[in-house]
């Protein structure tokens, strides 16, 4: 038995350790190793290809991350007194959004955001006020932050709701009792005791959101994220170059990773 | 403000997001599968079954999903389980949360990554060319069914571990010595009281990894080269390359629908084996 979960492991880790390795190659292979170098690593960095990719999936990562903690937050409070019809619609709406494929949220963002703006965009033109040209609108970085956070926010909201439910209402009750404001009570009761949820719901939200290749794919237009540099350098071949990339990406994933178990765990001793 | 008002207010952000992202791209889904493809790409408005009645010509890329995704579900069942059972039942307490964070930490990084690794291992200089040395030659691996389905199990491991690991981490050790006191095999102690107790578990597990694996176009993509290919994979050739949305559109809602069937028929069998496990005597 013991030596089965070893070889699972093994199984776990080996592809992981494989790029981790070649990523150190001084050659230009991207399957065998010819010495170690840490050249690819400067070459990464130095890829203004890969810098603005970077950038781009840092900034949708952190917006949509944070758009979908605020909202889904609010969200989540709000439901809790939300009963009926309303309140059943409301959480099937959750379970498809996490249920649909994110492909399929990919195709259909597309086909819906095109339609969309190929009405709006002419009568903007026309409507425009001014002299300075009418604003086009077309898919890239807001397409993809609104798609994005339309799947954190159901993540955000199923994690918080789960906290919620497990506060007692003593507490509130007892703020309320003691005359304080609704907002008072949810400022000094109940935001502290969601803060782990939020926190965890924001940082599994940005990994999402900077890992998802399949959504950005369709979503992003001419603009590029982290995923879909590598998976188009793939296609054009594996350098030491991606494997450096990779394994930073899976390096920075780790640290998030974390960081989020600690903040959940320290929320729950206190 | 009233309470309800103010609950309103809360929830109406979120609520208008869901319905701007999700509610109107779904639907603009489902009414441009009855439309045509423009001559240039692109949908023109029509009310016809066209679209499904071509569905057929994508049959393959179902059938490999059909095949290939409950294929998968069970073998990662099956490398899960014990896994998952060596960790929950027979591993002291010290070990068992770094051990279990160890197996959903790949899960968490990029998906991408991890599965073009594969491409090394699988392809001409790893695996076969090992098998070369020992005498075994011409193994082709890599651009097989056989990569897509190791792919897919290394993809969703972590994800049927943890809710097994979560059903038999609850599960009372002292039934399983009760069980072996009485004088039960190991055999018969595991069936009658390790797997029934476990069940809950295995449904989540197998959901989850069958649902994400209905939509999977990645590993397809990068392992199987184009040879073995999925739903997913047709929808991002119809969309992208020959912009034909009507018919992608057809192509999606069946999807869905394939889905939202097989999940509410899976519902219904574990509901039933749930409630012959509640009338088992002993609980």
């Amino acid at each position: 038995m013991r030596i089965y979960a070893v070889c699972v492991y093994v199984f776990l880790y080996t592809p992981i350790a494989i790029i981790a390795l070649f990523s150190f190659s001084a050659g230009r292979s991207a399957s065998q190793l010819e010495g170690l170098s840490v050249q690819w690593y400067g070459r990464a960095l130095n890829n203004p290809f890969v810098m603005d990719a970077l950038g781009n999936s840092l900034f949708v990562a952190f917006v949509s991350a944070t758009l979908a903690s605020v909202l889904g937050t609010l969200a989540a409070v709000g439901l809790q007194g939300i009963r009926g019809p309303a309140r059943a619609l409301f959480d099937a709406l959750i379970y498809i959004a996490v249920m649909i494929p994110g492909i399929v949220i990919g195709i259909a963002t597309l086909i819906a955001l095109v339609t969309v703006f190929g009405v709006v965009n002419p009568w903007l033109e026309a409507f425009w006020p001014g002299s300075a040209p009418a604003p086009t609108l077309r898919m890239g970085m807001g397409s993809l932050i609104a798609a994005h956070t339309m799947f954190t926010l159901a993540l955000v909201i199923i994690i918080v709701r789960a906290r919620l439910a497990g506060l007692e209402g003593a507490l509130t009750e007892a703020s309320a009792d003691l005359y304080a404001t609704p907002l008072g009570t949810f400022r000094q009761i109940t935001l502290p005791l969601i803060a782990p949820a939020i926190l965890a719901g924001f940082l599994l939200s940005f990994t999402f959101s900077f890992d998802d290749f399949i959504i950005a794919f369709f979503v992003a237009g001419s603009e590029t994220t982290l995923p879909i540099y590598i998976f188009s350098s793939i296609r054009r071949g594996i350098t030491p170059e991606v494997n450096a990339i990779g394994t930073m990406v899976m390096g920075a994933s780790l640290i998030m990773l974390v960081v989020a178990q600690l903040i959940l765990r320290r929320g729950q001793k206190r | 403000m009233t309470q309800r008002a103010r609950n309103w207010l809360l929830v109406a952000p979120a609520g208008a997001w869901l319905l701007v992202m999700l509610v109107l791209p779904l639907s603009v889904v489902f009414v441009f599968s009855f439309g045509e493809r423009a001559p240039s790409g692109g949908y023109v408005p029509a009310f016809s079954l066209e679209q499904y009645a071509n569905l057929p010509a994508r049959f393959t890329a179902f059938k490999n999903t059909l095949m290939l995704a409950p294929l998968g579900t069970v073998a990662a069942l099956l490398i899960a389980y014990p896994l998952a059972y060596q960790l929950a039942v027979r591993t002291s307490d010290k070990w068992k949360t770094l051990l279990l964070v160890l197996v959903i930490v790949p899960f968490w990084t990029s998906i991408l990554i991890r599965s073009y690794a594969w491409i090394f291992i699988l392809g001409g200089r790893g695996i076969p060319a090992l098998l070369d040395i020992v005498g075994i030659e011409g193994v082709r691996l890599i651009n097989t069914p056989f990569a897509v389905l190791v792919g897919i199990i290394y993809g969703y491991l972590p994800l049927m571990v943890f809710p097994i690991y979560v059903s038999l981490d609850r599960l009372d050790k002292r039934l399983l010595e009760a069980s072996s006191d009485l004088g039960a095999p190991p055999l018969t102690t595991f069936l009658k009281v390790t797997l029934p107790m476990s069940i809950s578990g295995i449904a989540t597990g197998c959901m989850l990894v069958f649902i994400l694996l209905m939509g999977e176009f990645l590993i397809p993509a990068l392992l199987g080269g184009g040879k073995v290919f999925f739903v997913g994979n047709a929808l991002v050739d119809l969309f992208l390359q020959s912009r034909n949305w009507a018919y992608g559109s057809a192509v999606a809602v069946m999807l869905i629908v394939i889905m939202l069937v097989t999940v509410t028929l899976y519902m219904r069998l574990i509901s039933r084996l749930n409630v012959q496990h509640d009338d088992a005597p002993l609980m």
